[in-house]
């Protein structure tokens, strides 16, 4: 029996997410009572995971598995479940794991939860906490199979370190035949994700054309904050839909969220609300946003943004 | 090209989310239901298919008479017939399996859906029917083109999007950049009219045995009112962010 993570990587080196469920996926195996394995694909950092929890760690190092493929990539984890004898395994959440965890569960015949933000409440029955309806509430979700697929979400459990001796040892599956071809990638380069914030700028309307986002991007890039808008803003073309957050956008879980001239649709706010922090700036004092946030500031974003990027780069300069 | 839309029936979007039975089931009370938003990307991506290239459209869902409505709706919007497989949808797996049923039977080989429901958020009954039935698929698709039996499909992922190649059968689960928002479609009188007259078919099913049950439900915990900061002493709102809420 085991606990088997599947810790994604990029050119060779582990995402955020993979020590994050790493950290989550020790203790997953300390309350069930078992060691934890850990999967990695074509990552030259493995040994990083020992110091997470990893009492065993799976490398496959082959070109042919660049760049992903779900149907490939599931497959490769359902015989590393089975070469294991599993009972869990963890993926992550970000857009390949949410694209193959579903797939991996079908492939071991296994229940699957989504969206899980917390540590099992119980094991037997194994019982985890999501989220749903768009982050306006939480279900406990019993998953009735013998063997489990979770996908935790982003930033729920933090990084945990909890150093043991591991070994690494290589592991050679079979790959499956796959007809769906990657032609060509386009990654925004030099910028901050959504999905990797730690912190994210975010404006709305209030900000009344796209020529004044100058300001926003100088606030983010003071901050190493990702930059994102509202739905009118996409819409209007201001700004990209790939920075358009909230219920039908991409969602927010960054420590820290900062609503600039957003009023807080409720749409919005099912969006951004499992960020840590909210910070609202509003000209507004009845925008529905300040029934949300932990900050607020009323005032008016071209004053008050100037100063607060100013003041900022005093605190850097001084904390640096 | 015979185009299969899964349609999820969900509460509004503005709607108030409030639980019954000891917080158990969700309280439709007073809940108006719509075409999840996702799903309705996916619904106008095939109605342009229908108009452009000839495609035949079935909307399908699976749930009980109380989804009628939402299917009646995407006929409205210009689908060709629709089918309700009478079951509770019990978690993804069954209604995964049921949906891979109504694909067999209908040879459908193109299979458009949204990306999650916004009600249970599960993510997972496009990917699963893919499996299921072993076809070829592409979450959080932003692009679609079908040129015979070919498909050039784009999906986002972390801080960009990827290209990609397959042939059909082919299942899409899509987002926002599927369509555009402005490009999606209110039914007018003339087609909620012909909408009675367009087949809607039940099916009955063995309603297979879920993998997963919700016990539970909680809400949001109501939170501490927000602290001001004065719009001409924004060194204090750093300060608060260092020193009490430690993000910066």
């Amino acid at each position: 029996m085991s606990v088997l993570v599947f810790a994604e990587s990029s050119e060779g080196k582990l995402k955020k997410t993979a020590l994050e469920v790493t950290s989550y996926g020790k203790k997953v195996a300390e309350q069930m009572g078992t060691n934890l394995v850990v999967l990695t694909i074509n990552s030259n950092e493995a040994s990083i995971l020992y110091n997470y929890g990893a009492e065993k760690v799976l490398t496959i190092t082959n070109k042919a598995l660049n760049p992903f493929n779900a149907k490939i990539y599931a497959n490769i984890v359902k015989q590393a479940a089975e070469k294991e004898s599993a009972k869990v395994v963890i993926i992550d959440s970000n857009a390949n794991g949410l694209y193959f965890a579903p797939m991996v569960s079908a492939n071991l015949n296994a229940g699957f939860a989504s969206n899980v933000i917390a540590l099992p409440s119980s094991t037997a029955p194994f019982t985890v906490k999501r989220k749903t309806f768009s982050n306006k509430a939480f279900n406990n979700t019993q998953i009735l199979t013998d063997v489990k697929v979770i996908a935790l979400a982003k930033n729920a459990y933090g990084l945990v370190e909890n150093k043991v001796s591991g070994t690494t040892e290589e592991f050679s599956p079979v790959l499956v035949e796959s007809n769906l071809v990657s032609t060509s990638i386009e990654q925004t380069s030099g910028k901050v994700t959504i999905a990797d914030a730690d912190i994210v700028v975010s404006a709305g309307r209030g900000l009344k054309g796209p020529e004044n986002w100058g300001m926003i991007e100088e606030l983010a890039s003071v901050l190493g904050a990702a930059t994102a808008c509202s739905k009118p803003v996409s819409d209007l073309g201001w700004r990209p839909h790939s920075e358009h957050v909230g219920q039908t956008g991409k969602p927010v879980s960054s420590n820290l969220y900062i609503a600039i001239g957003i009023s807080g649709a409720i749409q919005h706010l099912a969006g951004v609300n499992s960020s840590k922090v909210k910070v609202v700036i509003n000209t507004d004092p009845e925008a529905p946003f300040f029934k949300a946030a932990d900050y607020g500031i009323v005032g008016d974003a071209f004053e008050v943004i100037p100063k607060l990027i100013e003041k900022l780069k005093e605190f850097k300069a001084n904390n640096a | 090209m015979k185009i299969l839309v899964c349609i999820s029936h969900v509460p509004d979007t503005t709607s108030k989310i409030n639980f019954t039975e000891n917080d158990s089931k969700f309280d439709s009370n007073g809940v108006q239901f719509v075409i999840n938003p996702y799903d309705e990307f996916a619904l106008t991506r095939a109605m342009w298919f229908k108009e452009k290239q000839g495609a035949t459209v079935t909307v399908a869902t699976v749930g009980n008479a109380t989804t009628e409505p939402t299917l009646r709706k995407a006929l409205a919007i210009g689908a060709d017939d629709a089918i309700r497989v009478n079951t509770e949808a019990l978690d993804g797996f069954t209604v995964a399996k049921e949906l891979a049923e109504v694909v067999k039977n209908g040879g459908y080989n193109l299979v458009l859906a949204g990306k999650e429901s916004i009600d249970y958020n599960g993510g997972m009954v496009p990917a699963i029917l893919a499996s299921l039935l072993d076809f070829n698929f592409v979450n959080a698709c932003i692009g679609l083109e079908i040129e015979g039996e070919k498909a050039t499909i784009s999906r986002e992922i972390d801080g960009g999007k990827e290209m990609l190649e397959a042939n059909l059968p082919l299942i899409i689960a899509g987002q926002k950049g599927l369509v555009e928002e402005k490009d999606l479609r209110i039914p007018n009188m003339r087609g909620i009219m012909m909408a009675r007259q367009k087949p809607l078919t039940i099916v009955e099913s063995s309603n297979g045995n879920a993998k997963t049950a919700i016990v539970s439900f909680e809400k949001q915990a109501a939170k501490s009112a927000c602290k001001l900061v004065d719009a001409d002493n924004v060194g204090e709102l750093i300060n608060l962010l260092h020193n009490e809420a430690k993000v910066i």
